[in-house]
């Protein structure tokens, strides 16, 4: 009984029956193709099932990291059609024809990594070392936010609008609000986004 | 998570249609709560028609110099629009209040306004809550409530408002534009949400079916001096305790036109009607400001753990309409 709202069709059971039949023929599954660090994907997936697990278990692409698995640490973060998003929270049966970059897109191919991904080596910008991925992937899609004229909550709002935002400290400690990092790295994370943008 | 249909809706005619004939149905936005409420048992859609792809994803001037938002439009676009910002900056600010910058660059005008409650109580399905399952109970009544309601709440629902982008639309006096098989009707913002009374698993006065398509906002507040401010626990990417949007005309030494709407104290944007009609035609002075958001604030019935909720709403509503107030008429105290 205490679980019959849950299941309870509108009209009753018996009402729903036509429905139901109509229902259960259509798939639980689709082909979705992807675009991911530029190679282009097409996979017979569950509705169900979350970009960031996408990545990880059938594409091998374990940089982008699970952590709260509910949007609140920033841990998944990637770049969806050039913007940074949680992954975990995006099915990734409503990306079909998404380009998408992760981590392990950023370097140039011929093993030299991102500047970023130097400044956050030569900043010593990370502990564990679980976070960063998602830092790296949210810094870069924040720069391209400040540059397109984004404000932030900091931001002045008399600041015009269609110009790039300048990013100092408290810009960047802002903008990188959606992650965590449990390590308390913030301060040399801040240094390293500083370290690209001048 | 239960197995779901997926449809990818082409048109508003084609989503209302393919939510019709399917029951169990659930329309998807971003998706950044609905697919959190699936991963915690609290939403069991047995289809998903992803309307995120409708052509919706434009801001657009109207003729009568209002605004219209289409429901697709991402919550950072429509933060960083150059008419939200120039002409209903408060918009700009509460949008930018909330979530982090990955959260808003997902989130769409329609499904924010659609995000439910974090209420803990309603986010577990191992308690008991009677917007979730109606008639089990409310936890957070004498639970966890420091974050609930202090106004207009129920016995059967304590729960708040997420939403930061609606408390300013309530404030700027935007409607809801809706599409449903009735047809097209539009929603004063600051109706759209509803008081819990004794059907709390209502959250709006949005019916079976219908779809946001978008949010218009006014001539009538273009321009005009507004403000959002938002008290949290921590500096950057927390729900609000309390908050507060105001828009403010002063003429002639007293105001002409306000609004008022405050976040975080109750079921939904709690627009300050009582301390607007007080204000009409008095001089902007902060002790007239205080005079009036104490009226408003009579009605708080704080729970056990929440009563600091009230106080904090009267002063940062007190900063914000005294930031708005021409200088020299906040002088005058």
């Amino acid at each position: 009984m205490g679980s019959q709202p849950h299941d309870a069709t509108p009209g009753g059971a018996g009402a729903s029956v036509p429905a139901e039949t109509t229902e259960s023929a259509e798939s639980h599954h689709s082909d979705v193709t992807l675009r991911v660090n530029g190679t282009s994907r097409t996979l017979t997936l569950d509705h169900r099932r979350a970009l960031l697990d996408v990545l990880r278990e059938d594409l091998d692409l374990t940089g982008a990291k699970k952590g709260c698995d509910h949007g609140q640490c920033g841990a998944c973060t990637v770049l969806v059609d050039g913007r940074r998003v949680n992954s975990c929270l995006l099915l990734a049966v409503s990306l079909d024809g998404r380009e998408v970059v992760t981590v392990e897109g950023l370097g140039d191919g011929d093993g030299e990594v991102h500047p970023l991904q130097q400044a956050f080596l030569d900043r010593d910008a990370f502990q564990c070392g679980y976070c960063t991925p998602g830092q790296i992937c949210s810094a870069l899609g924040a720069v391209d936010e400040a540059a397109m004229g984004h404000p932030s909550h900091v931001t002045d709002p008399g600041r015009p609008s269609g110009r790039p935002m300048p990013l100092d400290r408290d810009e960047i400690r802002e903008r990188l609000s959606g992650n965590l990092c449990r390590c308390g790295a913030y301060p040399h994370i801040v240094d390293a986004v500083e370290d690209v943008i001048r | 998570m239960k197995p779901f249909a997926y449809v990818r809706a082409g048109s508003v005619e084609e989503a209302a249609e393919a939510y019709a004939t399917r029951p169990g149905a659930r329309y998807l936005g971003g998706g950044t709560n609905l697919v959190d409420l699936m991963k915690l048992g609290v939403e069991e859609p047995r289809a998903l028609i992803d309307v995120s792809r409708l052509p919706l994803d434009t801001v657009t001037e109207l003729p009568d110099g209002s605004l219209r938002i289409g429901a697709t439009v991402r919550n950072s676009d429509a933060a960083a629009h150059p008419a939200v910002r120039d002409r209903w900056p408060a918009l700009s600010q509460a949008l930018l209040a909330g979530a982090s910058g990955q959260l808003r660059n997902t989130a769409t005008t329609g499904g924010n306004l659609l995000q439910r409650t974090r209420c803990p109580y309603f986010q577990d399905v191992t308690k008991p809550c009677n917007k979730r399952q109606p008639g089990s109970g409310c936890g957070a009544l004498d639970g966890v409530h420091r974050d609930h309601a202090v106004l207009g709440h129920s016995e059967t629902c304590v729960a708040t408002h997420p939403s930061d982008m609606a408390v300013a639309l309530a404030a700027l006096d935007a409607r809801i534009e809706l599409y449903g098989a009735d047809g097209v009707r539009s929603v004063p913002a600051d109706r759209f949400h509803r008081l819990p009374g004794d059907r709390p698993e209502r959250d709006t006065e949005i019916r079976p079916g219908e779809l946001v398509t978008g949010v218009v906002l006014p001539a009538a507040t273009a321009g005009l001096p507004s403000l959002y401010r938002k008290a949290r626990d921590r500096a950057s990417y927390a729900f609000a305790l309390a908050s507060v949007a105001a828009v403010l005309r002063v003429e002639g030494g007293v105001v002409q036109q306000v609004g008022i709407a405050f976040g975080a104290l109750a079921h939904r944007p709690w627009r300050a009607e009582r301390a607007e009609a007080a204000l009409l035609g008095a001089a902007p002075t902060r002790a007239a400001f205080e005079h009036a958001l104490d009226l408003e604030l009579e009605a708080a019935r704080p729970l056990r753990d929440n009563a600091y909720k009230v106080p904090l709403a009267r002063n940062i509503g007190v900063d914000v309409l005294t930031r708005l107030a021409p200088p020299a008429a906040t002088d005058l105290t």
